[in-house]
């Protein structure tokens, strides 16, 4: 049965199992569903109308931003068919709600209301506002277990936006900090980088943002320097998640765009 | 007899999934250190209570479905289940009679012992990030919660005739 574990054959035995799992999971999310209700129900007109406008300021803020984005859309793609590389295509999004945490406190996982039977995937990349969650691990018929970029056994590929200098970002299992793996010392980061996935590990999209350096040391006893950032997605805080699909084919030569 | 023997299935069923629901509820980062085992803990008793209808093979089953509820290998909490079911059902005789605080320790021991199984099956896969002495915390809080929940299913049993 363990040996099993390595290959794919328990899968069909795992899915089958999850229409057993999903009602518990969705039965526990009941009360901080309802918290959630009758503390939306209570809301005063006043925060409501500051709310309103909060966010009626916010949409005008990101619209002028979109649109610069388009005229920037196009000139990239004006750009990259110069550059003779294919033109990436916008990736269709899936919303879902996160109706579990991971018991175990030395996990960085969660459990989202949408399954295989929603056309979730494994290795599927999900997203919150603020940028990359994590991916999905675990396919159930009306769940899906995604596990976290903070999670200790994870690592993804990723870029400083500032000048293009890649890394490896890891989890250390805390849910606000990760690592980036064997930078020299000499490489140029900064505390304020943001850093941005690049698409290499064939698995995340490229250019979302996913973490912000926090703090940047040298050891001279040590190899490499370390390197901590912060997620920028609302890791411990998020309920709602998107899920990108890969809608384009695999890019087949990362390199030439550098 | 053969009729009166399967008697209140459902009922028993239904204090899994209880138990499960309340595996999985979301708690504070520092109470989720000490959750109780709840689905051994039903299981332990269970395998008390009937020790011809729940066995090796309930433990086994119910640890698979835990498995999948944690996202766990498959077939960690099976193996810790059955193990305990199996040591439960040895000495069901004499835990039926043991003294509440005595019959606390041993669900201790047989917690922990499926705790520990499961943290060797984690640890072979490469998984854990925490000292076992953790794994004992949530063995603790289960012996403390124990005659709580004894009551609770023993009112369960006798409520639904589950014999």
């Amino acid at each position: 049965m363990l040996l099993d574990q390595r290959s794919e054959h328990v899968q069909p035995l795992r899915f089958a199992i999850g229409y057993l799992t999903a009602p518990v999971h969705y039965l526990a999310h009941v009360p901080s569903a309802m918290g959630e209700w009758a503390s939306s129900q209570a809301v005063s007109r006043a925060d409501l109308q500051s709310e309103k406008n909060h966010l009626e300021r916010q949409i005008m803020i990101l619209q002028q931003r979109v649109q610069r984005l388009a005229v920037l859309e196009a000139e990239n793609v004006r750009l990259r068919e110069l550059l003779n590389s294919s033109a990436e295509l916008d990736a269709r999004v899936l919303a879902a709600e996160i109706i579990g945490i991971e018991p175990d406190p030395s996990r960085q996982e969660f459990v989202i209301n949408k399954g295989g039977h929603a056309g979730v995937y494994r290795g599927q990349a999900v997203l919150d506002a603020g940028g990359l969650l994590g991916q999905v691990v675990d396919i159930g018929p009306l769940t899906a277990r995604v596990l976290l970029i903070t999670d200790a056994s994870h690592a993804l590929s990723v870029q400083v936006n500032r000048n293009g200098v890649r890394a490896i970002l890891a989890g250390i299992g805390q849910p606000d900090r990760v690592r980036l793996l064997f930078v020299p010392d000499t490489a140029d980061i900064i505390e304020g980088d943001l850093l941005v996935s690049t698409g290499l590990d064939q698995r995340f999209p490229r250019g979302y943002p996913v973490a912000e350096v926090i703090r940047v040391a040298h050891d001279p006893g040590a190899p490499f320097a370390i390197v901590e950032a912060r997620p920028t997605a609302n890791i411990d805080r998020a309920s709602h998640v998107l899920l990108v699909e890969r809608t384009a084919p695999r890019r087949e030569r990362e390199g030439g765009t550098q | 007899m053969r009729e009166r023997e399967s008697r209140g299935t459902p009922a028993v069923i239904a204090t899994f999934f209880l138990a499960a629901v309340l595996t999985v509820l979301p708690l504070p980062e520092a109470a989720s250190l000490g959750r109780p085992e709840w689905i051994s803990m039903v299981l332990i008793y269970w395998v008390i209570a009937l020790p011809h209808r729940v066995g090796v093979l309930w433990g086994f089953a119910v640890g698979l479905f835990q498995d999948v509820l944690t996202g766990a290998v498959l077939g960690q909490h099976a193996v810790a289940l059955a193990l305990v079911a199996y040591v439960a059902i040895a000495a069901h005789k004499r835990i039926r009679v043991f003294p509440p605080l005595q019959q606390s320790v041993v669900i201790f021991l047989l917690v922990g012992t499926g705790a520990l199984m499961s943290y060797t099956v984690q640890n072979a896969v490469g998984r854990v990030l925490v000292p076992p002495v953790w794994v004992l915390l949530p063995a603790l809080v289960s012996a403390l919660l124990w005659r709580p929940a004894f009551s609770v299913l023993r009112w369960v049993r006798r409520r639904f005739l589950v014999r």
